[in-house]
């Protein structure tokens, strides 16, 4: 990091053209290599959040399922919240 | 692909001691036939036997670059279907007698060449060459498998833009499950670097950091590249007067070996505005 980027992390100056770049980047290029579209993975995790409710009840609106880069490997990301744990009628 | 031969030119490279290195960059207009002359002359100035293969058969700019174009009598064309020999195609540079062009025969061509021709062609050229650099077209398709058919290095050109970048990423996941390019390194063209320094253009080390390739060397935008194009005469042929000039000489020292390190290139500015830029620009981490 240089001084100049602190200081533009300091002031909360992020918002400039290159940071934009980076971050469309980051995004498309998770698509891109994992060849899924975005409503591809709304349906997914739709699908993985119906098989958790069996159990779990989950915050639907918070929920969301992403894809992150890290080097060139891509890992699927979910995040779930918990409103509370099933009681299983067994 | 069904080919047995799918690497019968890696044994003949290896046997020839010869470096085959495709230039690539998915999108169009980034600077790869720029770098192939330059390099190219780079190269050859470092005493190197070098050929540069002019692949990209639709819209060749190689000889034209090289201010070779009127001295093509045969091209790749004929060397593959017995027209001529080897040697009656190459055409050597006028002034640096070590640099070779193969040209690229008639559009047509793009029809029946085939990967099988190229590994056929680069076998050939392995026997006289330390060398060889691939221009490959822009895009994905039977074109750019062609010339990388034909290498077992690539280097994969980027610019500092959003769509140069994506495209990039998508040739470097192609050229790893291609099978015989063994190493992949990264070019950052026409980087501006006042761009860079108020933010408004990605950094080096974002591209980096988004393509996790290693960094084989920077070029700036220079406007010389453009006056070299219009003369017909690469940059790398002179004295290293310009950013870009240098900078190809430099990565040609590293293409072949040598521990050179890569500058960092932050805009150059006089006087007060200059030293707080300096100052602004120090690395604390």
């Amino acid at each position: 990091m240089t001084i100049r980027e602190l200081l533009d992390r300091l002031s909360g100056n992020r918002n400039t053209s290159a940071n934009s770049a980076c971050s469309r980047l980051r995004v498309v290029l998770a698509h891109d290599r994992s060849d899924l579209s975005p409503a591809l993975l709304d349906q997914m995790r739709l699908e993985i959040m119906e098989v958790v409710s069996k159990y779990l009840e989950l915050d639907y609106i918070g929920s969301e399922l992403t894809l992150e880069t890290e080097e060139r490997s891509t890992a699927l990301v979910a995040n779930l919240p918990i409103r509370c744990v099933r009681k299983l009628s067994r | 692909m069904s080919s047995p031969n799918l690497g019968s030119h890696i044994d003949a490279l290896k046997a020839n001691n010869c470096r085959s290195i495709v230039l690539c960059s998915g999108k169009g207009g980034v600077g790869k036939t720029t770098l192939t002359a330059n390099l190219g002359v780079a190269l050859a100035k470092l005493n190197k036997k070098t050929c540069v293969v002019d692949a990209d058969y639709g819209l060749r700019n190689l000889d034209l670059l090289l201010g070779l174009e009127s001295r093509i009598v045969f091209t790749a064309q004929e060397v593959i279907s017995g027209g001529c020999r080897l040697e009656q195609a190459l055409v050597r540079h006028k002034h640096e007698t070590n640099l070779m062009l193969m040209p690229a025969g008639n559009p047509r061509m793009l029809d029946w060449f085939s990967s099988e021709h190229m590994r056929t062609l680069i076998t050939l050229l392995s026997e006289s060459f330390d060398f060889i650099l691939i221009d490959a077209p822009a895009g994905v398709e039977d074109g750019f498998k062609n010339a990388v058919a034909g290498a077992s290095e690539a280097i994969l050109v980027v610019n500092p833009e959003i769509s140069s970048v994506r495209d990039a990423d998508r040739v470097a996941g192609l050229l790893a499950s291609q099978g015989t390019i063994d190493t992949i390194q990264l070019l950052v063209n026409r980087v501006r670097p006042r761009m860079v320094e108020k933010l408004d253009m990605l950094s080096i080390e974002d591209v980096l950091d988004i393509l996790a390739i290693p960094l084989l060397g920077v070029v700036q935008e220079d406007e010389q590249v453009i006056i070299a194009a219009n003369l017909g005469e690469p940059l790398a042929l002179g004295k290293p007067k310009s950013p870009a000039a240098f900078a190809y000489g430099n990565i040609a020292r590293r293409i072949q070996g040598e521990d050179i390190p890569i500058p960092d290139i932050n805009a150059k500015h006089g006087g007060f505005v200059g030293r707080l830029g300096e100052f602004l620009s120090t690395k604390i981490i």
